[in-house]
């Protein structure tokens, strides 16, 4: 039995083929567009090839390009989809943070995995890997390279502003003032830490964390975060799948 | 379980229909009759008033049309415009922009004339503010800046803050403000006041608020017969023509034709799966969607704050004014986090709801102060989930469709997942 879990992010398309709702066959991730489907379609040969040509039996859809997925068997929201995959990739997570392109979220899991709760950002950019990405314009220093960067830091500024576009103009003039790279990029690390950990606090940050979504691959955003929760936070394999594949488990579910 | 269209069912739609119109039209035309007008508060007491033969006139009433209307933006532009900030309440920034600009909801344009405006939109000019604050603190300055741009007087009934409940202090001071109201009303319209009258018409709108929480209650059935965005359209008389006998017979006929459609099972969604209870303002501007979204998921909206505010009264013939005053002095939004604990548990345990729904309304702070305690505490009593979704009452500049689409779809599959595990 083969199912497939497509999420549409407001960045990035990624998939995952599932095995039997155990095992990985091939995940992939590809830059969004305004051609979402054309997008969508080079994940899935991608996979599909990978699989030898074996198609899935039931395919779920999340992410905001959920509903507009023709192909898919349902749609699922990405809470569920978040919560779902992180229990499965770290089994006992109880708490789940996912800092994706444009928004962040915090997710309590039951002992069995079952969502109980869940906040989620409004209105503002902030606290999302958008905010990185305009700041990783501003300094120059590619995103890709921000976490390894900010370990090199001596002090983490502080940036007072949440605002994306008032921290932007605030990271410019610490340039201007010749603060270091190392040294702003940490403390950017610190306020977009602040701001979803104070958004988290809103539930209950159990122990066992899982820290979901591309911006989990920033090893600087994951030691920020463990500082301003006082938990030790463990980045499951494949981070930006972890939606994807919680929806290839709701479609096995379903087949 | 039958399916009904409501509109064809309910024939006091038409009724409530007429109820209103005339309302906006007797009051548009009051210069013909020599009515006075007098804005006030929708917590304001209303029946000194009616019983002087005084229309009352609720601009917030307005703003909920405003915002149905989806006119918020267009007013609240012409406010900003003004210089008041877009953080201040829609409802007073739509207020102020439909007086600035003439626009609104109410605006009579007869056939004869070919649909040409006979004056300008808007709600009837004041001859008289009331402003009693306790639903918020906004109140006072929003009537102090209309009582300048129309030159009419303010009368201001103040209502402390039941931080420890309602204490003897309190009733003492709001009913000699209540006695000092009077005399401030006669002077101003130079109509009498009759005790006799005013008892008349505070056991008007006793009745009215008895039948509006008869007409609530029939939602307690499995399944509701009408939703709380039929609610949000039924509570326009209780808030505005209370302690007349029109809308007592008005709520007599809404009540008879709701229960019948509660004897026969009648739910206003084909399969009803969850029931929930709303927290504070509507968002007039998305209730066809919103209504869309959860009926299609099954779920219902059997309750909430918001129209059960207005189901709590009790003037006496004993001690009228004192009685008033206390009713008015423990509105609900007037009271402190607990007793809004208490009252939310009460309508979750009353109506049997799987969850509720928290409406962090960026124009109310004082509906939405407190809203991350009462619904961890009220979650926390009954043991039931609770979605948060950030928006506003009149200005969609203040909400996201995705958004919300996104979090109530998540929210629903939570409660899936309770309700097969259960």
């Amino acid at each position: 039995m083969i199912t497939l879990g497509i999420d549409l992010g407001s960045n990035t398309v990624k998939t995952v083929l599932l095995r039997d709702g155990s095992q990985v066959i091939a995940r992939s991730l590809r830059k969004g567009g305004h051609d979402m489907e054309t997008v969508m379609n080079e994940c899935l040969e991608e996979v599909y090839s990978a699989a030898s040509g074996e198609k899935p039996d039931k395919i779920v859809a999340t992410g905001y390009g959920r509903v507009s997925c023709k192909i898919a068997d349902k749609e699922i929201s990405e809470i569920s989809c978040h919560g779902r995959g992180a229990y499965f990739s770290m089994q006992g997570a109880r708490t789940v943070i996912d800092i994706g392109g444009q928004d962040s979220k915090a997710i309590s899991l039951s002992d069995n995995g079952k969502v109980i709760d869940f906040v989620m950002n409004d209105k503002c950019a902030a606290g999302t890997g958008r905010f990185l990405e305009v700041m990783a314009q501003a300094l120059q220093v590619p995103l890709v390279d921000f976490g390894d960067v900010s370990l090199k830091a001596d002090r983490s500024v502080d940036i007072s502003n949440t605002c994306t576009v008032f921290a932007e103009s605030e990271v410019i003039s610490l340039m201007a003032r010749r603060e270091s790279k190392e040294n702003i990029i940490a403390g950017l690390h610190k306020a977009i830490a602040a701001r979803v950990i104070a958004m988290a606090k809103r539930l209950r940050i159990e122990d066992e964390v899982a820290f979901t979504g591309g911006v989990a691959l920033n090893s600087g955003v994951k030691r920020a975060l463990e500082s301003a929760s006082g938990k030790s936070i463990k980045t499951p394999d494949h981070p930006q799948h972890i939606g994807a594949l919680g929806a290839a488990l709701f479609a096995f579910d379903m087949a | 379980m039958e399916q009904y269209n409501q509109l064809s069912e309910i024939s006091s739609n038409e009724r409530l229909r007429k109820l209103m119109v005339g309302y906006y039209m007797k009051a548009k035309f009051s210069w013909l009759t020599r009515k006075k007008i007098a804005w006030i508060t929708s917590g304001g007491p209303v029946e000194p008033l009616i019983s002087m033969g005084i229309t009352p006139i609720y601009p917030e009433n307005h703003g909920a049309m405003i915002g149905a209307r989806k006119m918020g933006p267009e007013l609240s532009d012409a406010a900003e415009d003004l210089g008041y900030s877009r953080d201040l309440c829609s409802y007073f920034r739509c207020d102020v922009g439909s007086a600035v600009l003439k626009k609104s909801p109410i605006d009579i344009r007869p056939k004869f004339l070919g649909g040409r405006a006979v004056f300008g939109g808007g709600l009837p000019k004041p001859d008289l503010l009331v402003c009693c604050n306790n639903i918020c603190g906004t109140v006072l300055k929003w009537y102090e800046v209309q009582a300048r741009f129309f030159n009419v007087p303010l009368i201001i009934v103040d209502t402390p803050y039941n931080y420890d409940g309602e204490t003897t202090e309190i009733i003492e001071y709001v009913t000699a403000q209540f006695g000092e109201m009077i005399t401030q009303i006669e002077k101003a319209t130079g109509k009498r006041f009759s005790e006799k009258e005013f008892i008349r018409v505070g056991e008007l709108s006793d009745e009215a608020v008895n039948l509006w929480n008869e007409v609530l209650s029939i939602c307690e059935n499995v399944p509701a017969p009408m939703t709380c965005f039929d609610a949000f359209m039924y509570l326009a008389p209780i808030v505005t023509l209370r302690g007349t006998q029109e809308v007592v017979d008005y709520y007599k006929q809404l009540k008879v034709e709701l229960q019948s459609l509660a004897d026969r099972k009648i739910s206003p969604v084909p399969e009803e799966k969850f029931r929930l209870v709303w927290d504070n303002l509507p968002i007039w501007f998305k209730m066809r969607r919103l209504s869309k979204t959860l009926a299609n998921y099954g779920a219902v909206l059997v309750a909430d704050t918001y129209t059960n505010a207005w189901a709590d009264n009790d003037i006496s013939v004993e001690k009228p004014i004192e009685s008033m005053a206390r009713v008015y002095a423990t509105a609900y939004l007037n009271r402190n986090t607990e007793t809004k604990i208490k009252n939310m548990v009460n309508l979750m345990n009353r109506f049997k709801a799987d969850g509720f729904l928290i409406h962090s309304n960026r124009s109310c702070k004082p509906y939405s102060f407190g809203q991350l305690d009462i619904k961890d505490e009220v979650s926390r009593r009954t043991g039931k989930p609770a979605l948060m979704i950030e928006a506003d009452m009149c200005d969609p500049r203040a909400y996201s469709d995705e958004q919300i689409a996104t979090r109530i779809q998540a929210f629903i599959e939570t409660l899936k997942e309770r309700k097969a595990t259960a």
